[in-house]
């Protein structure tokens, strides 16, 4: 569609074949964007492959195998949905909402429990954990709400209206229950509005709200004995306050992530890492694999992955200021924030300043939805970029 | 890429840039508190956390998984476990002041049939290998010294009990030489690739089926990761992890407990040693093999006493050798089978033809008799067989004295060789030719090079021949499946716990044969009216057999043993579908013991088939 736009406006005398990347539409792309995000997913497996051999018998290389997949996988998502006009997703945004909501409410049926939740569907390969992808859905669809609502409505029925769009999702997901992915859904449904031009006062409104609701969850229900959150996710919201000696604590875990990454010092311990590799810290090729790379590789490494993530959020805040309508604004805003929270909830959680909230690291993590979630997300800002691109290319050849 | 003057985005509303401003400025500020608190966390505090993370011990113990169960070819148990327990010292807890310890570990020394010394050598390797772990004294002790030492805990400070898995055999002594048994991994063993992930003190299976199929037997062991503190003790609440012992799998073996036990007690009651096997002429599934005198495995799953090691290791009548598959003995007449084939394939005998028996034939000035001195007259190939005339296979022997083709063939058919079989054999066999002779001879080793002696020996399987029962039934197996030199095998399937087959195993046969179907009918039939026709050497014993059967006694002389009792048969003739070799030392004549035991065993494989004939009898044919 824009090959044909771009050879259009030149003149015929002048016409020239275009090359194989100008056919591929590398030049239209973010590279920096698309170099970080695979530098990260290749750190990834490069760090699982150091850290968990030993952790499935007999296969040394099985989440190494697995991520290196999902990755390749993703980087192929991510190139398809850069061809794709990302503005058809504006119209499309209420089958794309449904989507999201049914996809989600089906796990409570024919969900794959795991640990006492529900979050996923067993398919023949890997599981799928619908409310990865929901949040890439649910900024597109948020974006359309928005963009399409502007004029529907006092500005206090539109502010309402989006937080009710955004938090019936959010519900869901926490019901399942998976406390970290909601709050990851409240954020992206808080930037969206933000972006989206939802006035100061509507804000502090809503931060008031909140700070009373969490005050009641975590202080009055339980005083008055009508828990909201389940005892787990209680202690773990609070723990990064106590530090605990019991194992079997979350303050604990927390505790053992801060020495494991402190005694990483400058440039780590490398296979003498003892507290990621003994089990001293939990879950390590997931919720926890910052602290691997904070023991393995020390201060260098640790760095290096916290600079790739600034880069593909600076990236990600440039596209937003580049977008060649204000849909695309609000999409490449709401997955700019998306990665910022999870990289600050995730990271923070390792360095034992964040609550433990079960949210993965952005294409670190090991793990299938999340990471082809993330790269869909990245491929969708590309969509944005390009498009900007095309059209500025257009306006100045004409 | 393009142009940087090409970057420029549309207008952007000067709120929505502030508030972007604000957006990029608030990331900044995160990513500011990230890389500070990460600077914090390792450059400036690195080494306090550095110390606190050498100072995080854990100790992992290994918890044994149970071994898989051994079962017949129909499923009933042949071996079992049971738990038992195990007597261990923790080397940490043992009293400080060394005249103290050593009264305690004398004391326990004798408590557990063994020195002060052995036991502190078993402490000493086993601390070497994982220092601060408690140390396994005794496997399967009994109840009344965990008693004894409950009772008097405060005497032996230290010594704990732990609960393992023991192997448990439901039947006594059935299959004993094949199950083998399990024990401790050795040093040497620790080195094999096999047993890479295997620790010291970790148990394997030590000889038999045990051995040959331990890594599906095994199992995984479990693994529990507790912290302790910097003494090594276990902090509160300090279990990291553990993961379960996965129990090994089930071997289904080959073998028909009916069968087995025919064999065996064909063997007890006639009380000589000997060995027995019944093998699936066309698979090489081995129904039954056995060997007399036998022994208890369960006798090897704790320690023995001097008494025990008297009556087995040391015994001379040696019950713990496997005669069938290790025992290795000229066969007698049972050979002329491979002798006639040999003759036959190389054309130094015409079907029909025709040789002159006067009852003994002289070669150099040598005497070779019959057995009994008979003279059988003119006997061809057929009846040469039924009556076991030696005459008739001297001759043949003489025939091909010189040109290797007995030697090929027996070589072809098994003989004097290993066999492949799925347990180990210790024995080396040997097959006399003229090579072999000439090549001591030439060393001095012996007085004479090869002769046409020799071959008229190895002819009806006397002189030199050191063969077995195993090898002599893979012989006659090739012949009666027309050519197809099996693979004999007792293991038959890995089932897991939930009875799902998860491997099967059918060996490749070792090679095929082209024999002649006119030659190996005749044979056959020789083998039949020897057992089954009035003059037959064993029509005694199967004559009135309901099942027809083809079957060679053989008489080994074994100067300074009384002969030698052989018996090899094959059913149902003319199409036969196993075979079953009997030997008993000093048994006589072939008919005498090693048939009626053969016949047992018959008995028992075709009980069912014998049940259903029962009503309506059958003529056995004549």
């Amino acid at each position: 569609m824009y090959a044909t736009r771009a050879r259009q406006a030149r003149p015929e005398p002048f016409a020239v074949r275009p090359g194989i990347a100008e056919r591929l539409g590398l030049p239209y792309m973010d590279g920096t964007l698309a170099l970080s995000a695979a530098a990260l997913v290749g750190f990834s497996v490069f760090t699982l492959a150091q850290a968990t051999k030993q952790d499935v018998p007999g296969s040394p290389y099985y989440f190494v195998d697995r991520q290196a997949f999902y990755g390749v996988l993703g980087i192929l998502g991510m190139y398809l949905l850069t061809r794709i006009d990302y503005s058809r997703f504006r119209e499309l945004r209420v089958g794309i909402y449904t989507f999201l909501c049914v996809s989600i409410s089906l796990v409570f049926v024919f969900g794959f429990a795991a640990r006492g939740s529900r979050r996923s569907f067993e398919l023949p390969f890997f599981s799928f954990q619908p409310s990865e992808l929901g949040k890439v859905l649910l900024v597109l669809a948020l974006a359309g709400f928005v963009i399409d609502g502007a004029r529907k409505g006092s500005e206090w029925q539109r502010t309402v209206r989006y937080l009710c769009l955004g938090l019936a999702p959010a519900a869901l997901v926490f019901l399942q229950p998976d406390l970290g992915t909601s709050l990851v859904y409240g954020a992206i449904t808080l930037a969206v509005m933000y972006v989206g031009g939802v006035r100061w006062t509507h804000f502090a409104v809503i931060g008031a709200a909140l700070v009373a609701l969490t005050a009641s969850v975590l202080v009055l229900a339980p005083t008055v004995g009508a828990p909201v959150l389940k005892g787990y996710q209680e202690e773990r919201l609070t723990s990064f306050l106590q530090p605990s000696a019991d194992p079997s604590d979350a303050g604990y875990q927390q505790n053992q992530a801060k020495i494991a990454i402190g005694s990483g010092e400058k440039t780590g311990r490398g296979d003498r890492a003892t507290q990621t590799r003994l089990d001293f810290v939990p879950e390590r090729h997931t919720d926890f694999i910052f602290a691997v790379i904070g023991e393995r590789y020390g201060f260098i490494g640790a760095a290096l992955v916290l600079s790739l993530y600034a880069l593909l959020i600076w990236r990600a805040l440039r596209i937003v200021t580049l977008s060649k309508n204000s849909y695309g604004t609000l999409v490449a805003g709401g997955i700019a924030a998306m990665l910022l929270f999870q990289v600050f909830v995730n990271v923070g959680m390792n360095l034992g300043i964040m609550p433990i909230t079960g949210i993965p690291l952005p294409l670190m993590s090991y793990g299938g939805s999340s990471v082809l979630a993330t790269f869909l997300a990245v491929g969708i800002l590309q969509s944005i970029h390009m498009q900007a691109r095309l059209s500025q290319k257009g306006r100045f050849t004409w | 890429m393009y142009l940087r003057s090409d970057e420029r985005g549309p207008a952007v509303s000067s709120r929505l840039a502030l508030r972007l401003a604000l957006f990029g400025g608030f990331a900044v500020v995160l990513f500011a508190i990230l890389f500070l608190r990460l600077w914090l966390l390792q450059i400036v505090d690195g080494e306090t956390y550095l110390a606190e993370a050498k100072n995080n011990r854990t100790r992992s113990f290994r918890t044994s998984a149970p071994r898989g169960n051994i079962l017949d070819r129909n499923g009933d148990v042949l071996v079992a476990n049971r738990t038992s327990l195990a007597l261990q010292v923790n080397p940490r807890k043992l009293p400080a002041d060394p005249a103290e310890r050593r009264a305690e570990l004398s004391q326990l020394a004798d408590l557990t049939h063994s020195t002060l010394k052995r036991l502190r050598k078993t402490m000493h390797e086993e601390l070497k290998l994982a220092p601060a772990a408690p140390v396994t004294l005794r496997r399967d002790v009994g109840h009344y010294l965990v008693y004894y030492l409950q009772e008097n805990q405060e005497r032996f400070p230290g010594v704990e009990v732990q609960r393992v898995f023991v192997r448990a055999y439901p039947d006594g002594t059935l299959a004993a030489h094949i199950l083998g048994n399990v024990g401790e991994i050795s040093e040497d063993q620790l080195k094999e690739r096999r047993y890479k992930s295997l620790v010291p003190g970790d148990e394997i299976g030590q000889d038999g089926v045990e051995d040959t199929y331990d890594g599906y037997l095994r199992g995984r062991p479990g693994l529990t990761r507790i912290q302790v503190d910097a003494l090594g003790e276990p902090t509160p609440n300090g279990r990291l992890v553990s993961k379960a012992p996965a129990p090994g799998d089930n071997l289904k073996l080959t073998i028909d407990q009916s069968v087995q036990e025919a064999g065996e007690r064909a063997m007890a009651e006639r009380g000589l040693p000997g060995g027995f096997i019944t093998m699936d002429v066309r698979t090489g599934e081995i129904l039954g093999v056995g060997s007399f005198p036998t022994f208890e495995p369960a006798l090897f799953t704790r320690p023995l006493t001097q008494k025990q090691v008297d009556e087995t290791i040391r015994n001379p009548a040696g019950p713990l050798t496997d005669r069938a598959v290790d025992g290795l003995y000229p066969t007698g007449s049972t050979f002329k089978l491979i002798t006639a084939l040999a003759a036959l394939e190389s054309d130094n005998l015409q079907p029909g033809e025709v040789i002159e028996d006067p009852g003994v034939l002289v070669v150099g000035g040598q005497e070779f008799k019959n057995a009994g001195e008979a003279a059988n007259g003119s006997v061809s190939l057929v009846e040469a067989l039924e009556v076991s005339s030696d005459v008739f296979f001297y001759t043949l022997g003489l025939r091909m004295w010189d040109s290797g083709e007995l030697q090929r063939w027996a070589h072809a058919l098994g003989i004097g060789r290993p066999t492949g079989i799925d347990l180990p054999e210790h024995e080396e066999s040997l097959l006399p030719t003229q090579r072999w002779r000439n090549q001591l001879y030439k060393e001095g080793l012996t007085d004479r090079p090869w002769s046409a002696g020799d071959n008229i020996q190895l002819a009806t399987g006397q002189g030199d021949l050191q063969t077995s029962p195993l090898q002599m039934a893979i012989a006659y197996a090739t012949l009666a499946n027309g050519g197809t030199v099996v693979t004999p095998h007792v293991g038959k399937e890995v089932t897991d716990t939930a009875g799902r087959v998860l491997k099967e195993f059918s060996p490749k046969p070792q090679r095929h044969l082209r024999i002649d179907p006119e030659y190996r009918a005749a044979i056959l039939e020789g083998l039949h009216d020897a057992a089954q026709n009035g003059g037959g050497t064993s029509f005694d014993v199967f004559g009135d057999f309901p099942i027809p059967v083809a079957g060679k006694t053989g008489t080994a002389q074994r100067p300074p043993h009384l002969d030698q009792s052989w018996y090899g048969v094959l059913a149902p003739y003319p199409n036969p579908r196993i075979v079953t070799f009997v030997t008993m030392e000093e048994g006589g004549f072939g008919a005498e013991s090693a048939a009626p035991a053969a016949r047992k065993i018959l008995e028992a494989y075709f009980a069912n088939q014998l049940a259903r004939e029962a009503s309506p009898k059958e003529e056995s044919e004549g």
